[in-house]
């Protein structure tokens, strides 16, 4: 069993509370992982589109009449946002892995490229498909 | 100078001893989606809201069917691993272990169902 008299070793707090102040490298971080996993919401959109695809037009008719409301087309603009902003931060992490741009000044500019990218790329796919 | 290379360094090495596998799949996989999911978001985009006939006749053709097929088990891999590294930062224990399988379970049971809505369009 565990020992009750376990010695009290200090603990790393986490990056987001009151022990740091909040940066551009650890927002820009946990915005990546936000992102990732929020596009879950998407996929199970896209999933229910194809099934009602291969189901047949009426199935289809209220899948794409869900997705292309109002709250449809909020989810997939934020996915959209969330999917460019999390493609620009894995690039950014590819570099990072490769041992490159890990410096402060460096990693900082990277992260408001992830930033304005992410906002300039969802205009642009925005432009490209709704208008 | 040894001669090994950091991957060989760093395999077997954590509690888990199946780290790096996991970093290095997350870097293929990463790669993969770069290349992938732009044009597979053109071809969504496109699609969406084309209406019925016109969806059916781009999931017909082999590349956009067989591309949405690579986006969905690759993207789907991707992130139940992802998701695993962030249950694993914040739970322990047994809601730890139910939230892993559980995020599993929803990527394989996506996954499936897309397959299955692609292969049912295309043939």
């Amino acid at each position: 069993m565990a020992d009750e008299n376990r010695i009290q070793r200090p603990l790393s707090p986490f990056m987001i509370g009151p022990y740091y102040r909040p940066q551009l490298t650890s927002m820009s971080s946990i915005l990546t992982r936000i992102t990732g996993n929020a596009l879950i919401v998407a996929t199970f959109a896209m999933v229910w589109w194809l099934l009602a695809l291969a189901a047949g037009p009426e199935a289809f008719a209220t899948a794409e009449w869900w997705i292309t409301s109002w709250v449809g087309n909020l989810v997939m603009l934020l996915s959209l946002w969330g999917m460019w902003y999390h493609y620009l931060a894995g690039l950014r992490h590819l570099a990072f892995d490769a041992g490159k741009a890990l410096d402060i000044p460096t990693a900082e500019k990277l992260g408001w490229a992830c930033i304005y990218g992410s906002v300039v790329l969802t205009v642009l796919t925005v432009l490209l498909f709704w208008i | 100078m040894r001669y090994l290379t950091d991957r060989k360094r760093a395999v077997g090495k954590g509690s888990a001893h199946s780290g790096a596998e996991h970093h290095w799949y997350m870097i293929v996989s990463s790669v993969a989606l770069a290349f992938m999911v732009p044009t597979f978001l053109y071809i969504f985009g496109n699609a969406l809201g084309s209406g019925y006939d016109a969806a059916l006749a781009t999931f017909q053709r082999p590349f956009p069917a067989i591309l949405t097929g690579l986006v969905l088990v690759v993207g789907l891999q991707h992130f139940h691993k992802g998701a695993r590294v962030m249950i694993e930062d914040y739970t322990q224990g047994s809601t730890r272990k139910l939230l892993i399988m559980l995020v599993i379970g929803l990527s394989y049971a996506l996954t499936a169902a897309g397959l299955f809505a692609l292969a049912k369009i295309a043939l």
